[in-house]
């Protein structure tokens, strides 16, 4: 009927969208090894109701045409891997990573999943899981007489057991995933993320290796959410959404004095 | 009958073809690197039998404000923001096209993509690739440089330049797709710019739409109130005509 109608109902829509994405960013300022994300908007198709340079009927060309866009949308929420400062928390199986990379997990269906969230523990069978339970690939299992546990920057898991005080056995190594766009990674909920086709496949690094980042045990990496930009990105969003509802109640009130003609 | 009741309905008609606009620029007031739409009306006289007196209105979209929209920093290495009203160029099917979108990325095939999905290109007109892994910064004349995945500091290569073109605003014309484009004559296919030298980007940082927000607000109210005046125009036409009806019943 009126396109401005439709028009800023995209607008209310792009909005809403991103006041989602912002609060969910605000809800997990405190989760560790959260990355945030931020909404992409892109304009939609132009229509040209009327072509530059058409004849306007007295023989003269148009100088100028019309066309009008039919709003906007999000084109994507876009993951943010940037570095989240890192907090010292003293845990034996606390790990950080300084750099680019994801620890690898394995879910219950046998697939991998990665995630930067590097507060783990040891089950009952004495495997490395993340707290959420799924055991670190390549597995890593300490044995239930260990003394100390002693990760390295480079990965490598060593303990000291009984009878041997001074001597370090070595019983893994933890390996890093990079991938070429990890943006394009898809998140899965509870800090986990998986491969796509747009992430491209991972690369298993050691970690400090070809840009792999290095790990800092005793440390959990923290949400790298900013809260003070996200209140002024919740401010802006608020707004804007203003502005297209009062474009919305305009192109109301002229279709109501269109109806009492 | 009047013919004053056309006059005025079409301007109404047009009227909502630039509320059309305007909503269009509200929309997308935080779109990144968006340019609003400029909208206009243009008098066309009507020409035809009896007296020269009607002039009718046409709404027309003349071009874009090409003005910079507010820088937005973000920390983000692949942010970039071309300063003096530059844009980057981008590679798409109808060719190469013009954007202010600096929100880069590296997709799955090593390219350097804007968000739509379309490779940027360097100064040579060539897409860029980027190795795997590798850490990239943008420098302030849109060089890029790399460091490849694991080399030392000091192994800092040099990816190509962006690039970045200075087009008058008057000859862009935009695209189904948002995208920039040069006017080109009719059939052909739109013309190249060179890469401008003079521009500089600033990384980590991104332009934000320049919808002037207070200005796209009066626009709407100004709209609807102009709108109302049209419909005033065409009830007294409305009335006129009933007016005149009657005084034919009264005599027959």
């Amino acid at each position: 009927m009126i396109r401005s109608l439709w028009i800023a109902k995209t607008g209310l829509e792009a909005q809403q969208t991103k006041m989602d994405v912002v609060t969910n960013n605000l809800a997990n300022a405190s989760t560790n090894g959260f990355k945030r994300s931020r909404v992409v908007f892109e304009d939609l198709l132009y229509q040209t109701i009327r072509q530059p340079g058409a004849q306007d009927g007295t023989g003269n060309q148009l100088p100028t045409g019309l066309q009008v866009g039919s709003g906007v949308r999000v084109a994507a929420t876009e993951r943010i891997h940037m570095q989240g400062p890192p907090q010292q928390t003293g845990g034996t199986f606390d790990l950080a990573i300084t750099g680019e990379g994801f620890f690898a997990v394995e879910l219950p269906d046998g697939t991998t999943a990665y995630t930067r969230d590097g507060s783990f523990d040891t089950n009952q069978n004495g495997e490395l899981v993340m707290s959420n339970g799924y055991p670190v690939q390549p597995g890593i299992v300490v044995p239930d007489n260990a003394l100390t546990i002693t990760v390295a920057r480079d990965g490598t898991v060593s303990v000291t057991q009984p009878g041997a005080p001074g001597e370090s056995v070595q019983i893994g190594e933890i390996q890093l995933a990079t991938f070429i766009n990890p943006a394009g990674l898809q998140s899965l909920g509870e800090n986990l993320y998986i491969e796509t086709d747009a992430s491209g496949p991972p690369n298993l690094l050691g970690p400090g290796i070809d840009g792999a980042g290095l790990l800092m045990q005793g440390w959990v990496e923290m949400s790298n959410v900013n809260v003070a930009e996200e209140l002024v990105e919740m401010i802006q969003t608020q707004r804007a959404y203003e502005l297209n509802s009062k474009a919305v109640s305009t192109s109301d009130q002229m279709l109501a004095r269109l109806t009492q003609l | 009958m009047d013919r004053v009741i056309y006059t005025a309905g079409g301007g109404a008609a047009r009227t909502l073809e630039h509320q059309a606009v305007v909503s269009n620029n509200l929309a997308n007031v935080s779109t990144q690197g968006f340019q609003a739409q400029l909208a206009q009306f243009r008098a066309v006289p009507i020409q035809g039998p009896g007296l020269p007196t009607r002039v009718g209105a046409v709404a027309t979209t003349p071009g874009i404000d090409a003005s910079q929209g507010p820088l937005q920093v973000t920390g983000r290495a692949l942010d970039v923001a071309v300063s003096r009203g530059g844009w980057l160029a981008v590679q798409t099917p109808q060719g190469e096209a013009y954007t202010r979108q600096g929100g880069l990325l590296v997709d799955v095939d090593g390219l350097l993509k804007i968000p739509s999905g379309h490779p940027v290109l360097a100064d040579n007109g060539q897409p860029i690739e980027v190795p795997a892994n590798a850490r990239l910064t943008i420098g302030a004349d849109g060089t890029i440089s790399v460091l490849g995945a694991g080399d030392p500091p000091q192994g800092m290569g040099e990816l190509g330049r962006l690039k970045l073109v200075a087009p008058d605003p008057r000859q862009l014309a935009r695209g189904a797709d948002g995208l920039m484009r040069m006017a080109g004559a009719a059939g052909r296919p739109a013309p190249v710019l060179p890469p401008d030298p003079t521009l500089q980007v600033v990384s980590g940082t991104l332009e934000g739409s320049n919808v002037n927000a207070m200005q796209a607000m009066v626009e709407l109210i100004n709209n609807g109130r102009r709108f109302e005046m049209q419909m005033q125009a065409v009830q007294s036409a409305d009335r006129n005509a009933e007016r005149a009806n009657q005084l034919l019943s009264a005599q027959g």
